[in-house]
């Protein structure tokens, strides 16, 4: 009796999380009038909504832009992330410290203080709208090189010794020595990073004003707001699909790696 | 120069550990790092003390307007109407949240199978972006034809104008929020969860304790780290409120879900008043750190009086 409840009590709640988003995809599929019944399935059959959707924003575009610049943003947070964290954690010079108090403070410093200074100090950079105000600034992250930091610190000295003995550079001990050892906190800074930068609308929404430029959230966003989806429900659920879709897709394959990284940063704050 | 007193310069500079050489490729990695922070951070902040005593559209010079976009933020009533609806918003957000998140851990701590399949589809929403879910959930509290209300209509009680009476606007986008992000803490209350020694339970078990004994001297002590952290990343994720109120309300109605950041943001691109753009959110940042420090504060010390 005890497990019947309990199990019912979980099913019930994966119902509440997974079926709004199932009734979602399957209500792009039916016609306006019947968006609104609780049914996944109708007689009527259609990709209306996702024609309409294609005709009035440019999903494949936002789709690319919003790949490269996650991509580039989280390739440099890796590399210069692991770069700065190895200096911090194995390499000794005057002011170290000084540069991981100043990470460490970075971190409390709440991001509404520097938004609004930090966008008219791209405005005077000449970067609105150019990937660059979305790139440039999310480069490095303070929290990324203190997370490799703490990382590398329990990587045994002697290994980095026995490599200099070989006479590898600093930078071949870090990636072909280090990185390899490495693999769950760079997954960790990757995905975070990944899913930060991906789903960010509010700083793309100050700095990116031309529609061949926008992130998919940003042109999902303004779809929904701004009246080109001429109030057709079935539409917009449309394109809160195609941009949900990917990420569900990519979730399946990295829910492991994606909670673990997710419930490890958490801890760590 | 017979002097031995070290000068100041070198005291600051001074090695981690006498003796040891200085590794000077250490400063080359750390370059990018260091200046990236100083122009993206060190100087926006900085700047920050400049735009709140000037008046300032960005395209017009600066013009220094003293205390005055401070006492206009005082004047402001919306600021403090914004104020207001956040703290609405995260009474019922964070202790809704815990509560849900406590439950479900615990559910998921049971000796039960399938464990990873229900962690993670009440994790999904918390990978899925705010805008999906911000729009779905605005087709379900949709006054006419959301899903929420034709259930309710279906069951012979009156609709309810989820997103279209102010006093309901709110709570409404709390749980919405909810929904959004308890995946993230039903997962971190587990780690915790996990890592409670189970003997504990079972000498509690052999002096007789209740279930709710348990809960309230083993479970709830044994998480109070975990809990801290929930409840301020919650108050943080309240306090930078945006998307949801920018796509379901636009602040309404009647201001009822104007968010801090919201009003920040119209004032800054609808009205380009950036002096008093950034004025709202040096009060906000302030009004997040006081308010993370007051709960830090106050969880530790029911803690300490509670041993």
């Amino acid at each position: 009796m005890r497990r019947f409840l309990l199990y019912s009590l979980l099913a019930i709640g994966a119902l509440v999380f997974i079926y709004p988003f199932v009734w979602m995809v399957a209500a792009t599929f039916k016609p306006e009038a019947e968006v609104t019944n609780f049914n996944l399935f109708s007689n009527s059959f259609s990709f209306d909504n996702y024609l309409f959707v294609f005709r009035k924003i440019p999903v494949t575009r936002s789709f690319f832009n919003s790949l490269f610049v996650s991509v580039i943003v989280t390739a440099s947070v890796i590399f210069f992330g692991s770069v700065t964290g190895y200096a911090l954690a194995r390499l000794r010079f005057a002011g170290r410290s000084l540069v991981v108090n100043i990470a460490l403070l970075t971190m409390m410093i709440p991001a509404q203080l520097t938004l609004i200074p930090l966008y008219t100090l791209v405005v005077r950079f000449g970067w609105i709208n150019s990937f660059a105000a979305l790139i440039v600034p999310a480069m490095m992250s303070s929290y990324a090189a203190l997370l490799f930091r703490n990382f590398f610190m329990q990587i045994p000295q002697s290994l980095v010794e026995a490599a200099r003995l070989d006479g590898c550079s600093d930078l071949r001990i870090l990636f072909s020595i280090i990185f390899p050892l490495s693999k769950p906190i760079i997954w960790t800074v990757a995905l975070l990073t990944f899913m930060g930068i991906w789903n960010d609308v509010l700083w793309s929404l100050m700095v990116i004003r031309d529609e061949t430029k926008m992130t998919m959230p940003l042109v999902v966003t303004l779809f929904a707001v701004g009246g080109g989806a001429e109030a057709r429900l079935g539409a917009q659920l449309a394109a809160a699909a195609l941009l949900a879709v990917p990420v569900i897709v990519a979730y399946v394959f990295l829910q492991r790696h994606l909670i673990e990284s997710l419930a490890a940063s958490g801890m760590k704050n | 120069m017979s002097n031995k007193k070290p000068n100041r310069f070198a005291r600051i500079f001074r090695h981690e550990k006498k003796g040891e050489r200085t590794e000077r490729v250490g400063y080359l990695m750390v370059l990018p790092y260091v200046l990236h922070t100083f122009v993206f951070l060190g100087y926006p902040l900085a700047f920050a003390f400049v735009l709140i005593f000037h008046r300032w559209n960005i395209y017009t010079p600066m013009r220094f307007v003293g205390f005055g976009n401070i006492r206009l933020l005082i004047s402001d009533p919306l600021v403090w109407r914004a104020l207001l609806n956040t703290l609405y918003f995260l009474l019922i957000h964070v202790p809704l949240q815990l509560a849900v998140a406590l439950l479900f851990a615990q559910l998921l701590n049971q000796k039960i199978r399938a464990r990873a399949f229900f962690r993670a589809s009440f994790f999904m929403p918390v990978v899925v972006s705010g805008v999906v879910v911000t729009i779905l959930w605005q087709q379900l509290f949709a006054f006419e034809t959301g899903l929420i209300n034709v259930a309710l209509n279906g069951l012979g009680l009156t609709k309810i104008g989820w997103l279209t009476s102010p006093n309901v606007a709110m709570p409404a986008i709390a749980v919405m929020a909810t929904w959004k992000n308890v995946g993230l803490y039903i997962v971190l209350l587990l780690v915790g969860l996990q890592g409670i020694p189970t003997h504990l339970y079972e000498a509690a078990e052999l002096d007789g304790a209740s279930a709710w004994q348990k809960f309230r001297y083993i479970t709830v002590p044994a998480l109070n780290p975990t809990i801290i952290l929930v409840l301020v990343l919650s108050t943080i994720g309240g306090f930078s409120l945006f998307i949801e109120p920018y796509v379901m309300t636009g602040g309404g109605p009647v201001s009822s879900t104007l968010s801090g950041i919201l009003y920040l943001y119209k004032q800054a691109f609808v009205f380009g008043k950036m002096g008093y753009a950034a004025t709202i959110g040096f009060f906000w940042a302030i009004i997040v750190f006081v308010v993370v420090m007051i709960q830090r504060r106050v969880v530790e010390r029911t803690e300490t009086e509670r041993m």
